[in-house]
């Protein structure tokens, strides 16, 4: 299978969405130019800028914008430069584009996908480095995508394109020149199944976009000191795939899960939550989750470090959900 | 034209231009050797900060946008403390916590940079209004590029502050004259319907101007006015002053595409370079001065090059002053989440 970048295959799967509908349109700060890192490179030259239009920085206007657009029969794509500044447009997306089915009793839809980057890397600081994904799933009416691969990033962007609903894309900075296969022919991925990256059976854990490739090397290294964890990817945040984790949960008996952001009021407290409200007997300790500090991003590089959880996290976690035992020392 | 004020004044304003620029000429060449990561210089735009930000007295507040290295060093914070903070040490302005796109002072009237674009022109007016409620006569100056004009929070307290009268100065610096960023298909963008941009300000009765922001003396006649005005509590001011981009930074990684610096070109004509040369003969504001004040015979050729080269080694200390700093211990990290 040929390799692609993360970023190109989000740029193949945007170009061919486009292709097969016209009312696609992508509305975003210098899109026409492929936006600060080249994800929509070439789309303007290829579908003219009626399609492919450049707006002022305007994010809250642009946002509401494309809600109003998609009532009336367009596709809106938008791409918010930095997950940071989607705060100027929370007042469409949380208030109208989210709930506008729900408040109109089923005759409005609002077939909206927002393509925002994220992350900790490059030292830019407090503003432009944040992971926000828990704030949106905590809002009935959105869905939730983070891919951690090249193909994913391509399939759930074409599933997230035909959604009949608000769908926020979630990309990583650091994974967009990590490559993948990606498949000839790029087939939508259906939402709410997650994909187990690795069998294993002592422990399992739940890792989200950046998070996988740190899980499958944290896998590695558990490995020689004999311990074999299972790495379950969710690639959707909402809808989440419990079942798949319940079902591995069960098996192993132990959970840690990981995302860069934030730890406190993260989706890892989520899914803890979730997982023993259903699965408490089969849980032989504590769920343990790996996140950032409680701290806004510093951009210091030796700070900035410590923000994003790594394969040593990880694996400390794992160790330390390994040594709880009910009647023992605590994890 | 020159800007009405004593000779010694003028040198020195003089001297603060050619510590902005030799600051990130320092930066752009240290960025060559050594990770820094992203960021924005404010070359080109030297003749609007320095006279502007130099006619401010202590107390009075500015507050500024990614392009703000020129800002902060216009009012005296030290350039070493600066490059350190860029380079991320625990002897930087933020003690490592902001890097280029937080850098603030509070002791010298800088107390936000704010990345996010127009983020800055709440609170800018936010402090005018504050300074209104004390009555203490102190003045806000709020930066911002032409970009934030098309953000909300612009029309949102430009409208207030008129209403409140404030003691603001929104000091909009247009860079993007030549490039309107989309049309000439160039990072980054400004695309605004509304022309003169001056009429965003003026629909709500204050006085809106545009000035040739490569002009030192026509900036700091209209900053004198604007500053007066709002001292007396005769409310906001806007000034648009219009730039050219330095082509250095029309990529996104900035690039010293027109060489360091030449001081010579302004006083020697056969040093005019081939390539750039309209950037050389007219949009540079600091030769610009510099031609100025010599014509007027406030400073000549030698003493213009005695001052450059104390400013060079000032920078070169900021260098090896940053490099030589040790980074925030871990624990640092967790410093001042909350007061
Ligand atoms: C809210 C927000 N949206 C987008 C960006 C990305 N961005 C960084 S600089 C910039 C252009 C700003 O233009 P302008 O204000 O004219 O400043 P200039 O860089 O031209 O000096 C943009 C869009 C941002 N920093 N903040
Ligand atoms: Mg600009």
């Amino acid at each position: 299978m040929p390799e692609l970048r993360y970023i190109d295959a989000i740029r193949r799967a945007l170009q061919e969405e486009m292709e097969n509908d016209e009312s696609i349109v992508i509305l975003g700060e210098d899109v026409t130019l492929g936006g600060p890192f080249g994800a929509t490179t070439g789309l303007a030259d290829k579908f003219g800028v009626t399609r492919v239009r450049n707006t002022p920085i305007s994010e809250g206007a642009v946002m509401g914008m494309a809600v109003g657009a998609s009532l009336v029969g367009l596709r809106p794509i938008v791409e918010i430069m930095f997950v940071d500044f989607i705060t100027l447009a929370m007042d469409q997306l949380v208030n109208h584009a989210a709930k506008l089915h729900y408040m109109s009793g089923g005759q409005l839809r609002v077939p909206l996908t927002v393509r925002v980057q994220g992350g900790i890397s490059g030292g830019y600081g407090a503003h432009h480095s944040q992971s926000l994904e828990a704030w949106f799933l905590h809002v009935p009416g959105l869905k939730v995508v983070a891919p951690a691969t090249a193909s994913d990033a391509a399939g759930l962007l074409k599933s997230a394109i035909r959604d009949d609903n608000p769908v926020l894309f979630l990309e990583h900075r650091a994974l967009y020149w990590t490559g993948g296969e990606v498949g000839e022919v790029i087939e939508p991925i259906i939402f709410g199944r997650a994909a187990i990256r690795r069998a294993g059976t002592d422990a399992t854990v739940v890792a989200v976009s950046r998070m996988v490739p740190a899980a499958l090397e944290a896998a590695e290294r558990l490995e020689e000191s004999g311990t074999s964890i299972e790495v379950i990817d969710p690639r959707t945040l909402a809808p989440l795939d419990l079942d798949t984790i319940l079902e591995s949960v069960r098996r192993t008996g132990r959970l840690v899960v990981a995302h860069e952001a934030v730890t406190v009021g993260g989706i890892g407290g989520e899914i803890a939550a979730q997982v023993q409200e259903v699965a408490f007997a089969d849980l032989t300790g504590p769920v343990l989750r790996v996140g950032a500090p409680f701290a806004p991003v510093a951009s210091s590089p030796v700070l900035e470090k410590l923000f994003a959880p790594g394969v040593d996290a990880i694996v400390d976690a794992v160790q330390r959900s390994l040594a709880f035992s009910r009647d023992g020392a605590p994890a | 034209m020159l800007p009405e004020l004593g000779e010694d004044q003028l040198r020195e304003l003089f001297q603060t231009m050619l510590v902005m620029r030799r600051f990130e000429e320092a930066l752009i060449t240290l960025a060559g050797e050594f990770d820094v990561g992203h960021f924005h210089v404010y070359i080109g735009q030297e003749a609007t900060g320095a006279p502007a930000l130099g006619l401010l007295e202590d107390g009075d507040f500015g507050f500024t946008t990614h392009r703000n290295h020129g800002h902060l060093l216009a009012r005296g914070v030290d350039p070493a403390r600066m490059m350190a903070e860029i380079l991320g040490r625990e002897t930087g302005t933020n003690q490592g916590k902001g890097g280029t796109l937080h850098l603030s002072s509070l002791e010298h009237g800088f107390p936000v940079t704010s990345a996010a674009t127009g983020g800055c022109i709440p609170l800018a007016t936010g402090a005018a209004f504050g300074f209104s409620k004390l009555g203490n006569r102190r003045v806000s100056v709020c930066l911002m590029g032409d970009g934030s004009l098309e953000e909300g929070a612009w029309h949102e307290s430009v409208n207030i502050a008129a209403l409140e009268k404030l003691p603001i100065i929104y000091l909009c610096e247009n860079n993007s004259l030549e490039a309107l960023g989309q049309r000439a298909n160039e990072y980054p963008s400004s695309s605004m319907a509304a022309s003169p941009l001056t009429g965003l300000a003026a629909v709500f009765g204050m006085p809106a101007v545009a000035i040739d922001g490569f002009d030192a003396g026509e900036v700091h006649d209209t900053m004198n006015i604007a500053i007066a005005r709002a001292r007396a509590g005769d409310g906001p001011t806007f000034i648009e002053a219009r730039t050219v981009r330095w082509p250095g930074s029309r990529p996104l990684w900035p690039q010293l595409l027109t060489g360091e610096l030449d001081l010579t070109i302004a006083w020697d004509e056969t040093a005019l370079p081939d390539e750039h040369v309209e950037w050389h003969r007219s949009q540079d504001g600091i030769l610009r001065f510099t031609r100025e004040l010599i014509e007027a015979g406030n400073l000549t050729p030698e003493q213009a090059l005695e001052i450059d080269a104390g400013v060079k080694a000032q920078m070169k200390e900021a260098v090896q002053f940053a490099l030589d700093s040790p980074y925030p211990p871990p624990e640092a990290a967790l410093d001042h989440v909350y007061a």
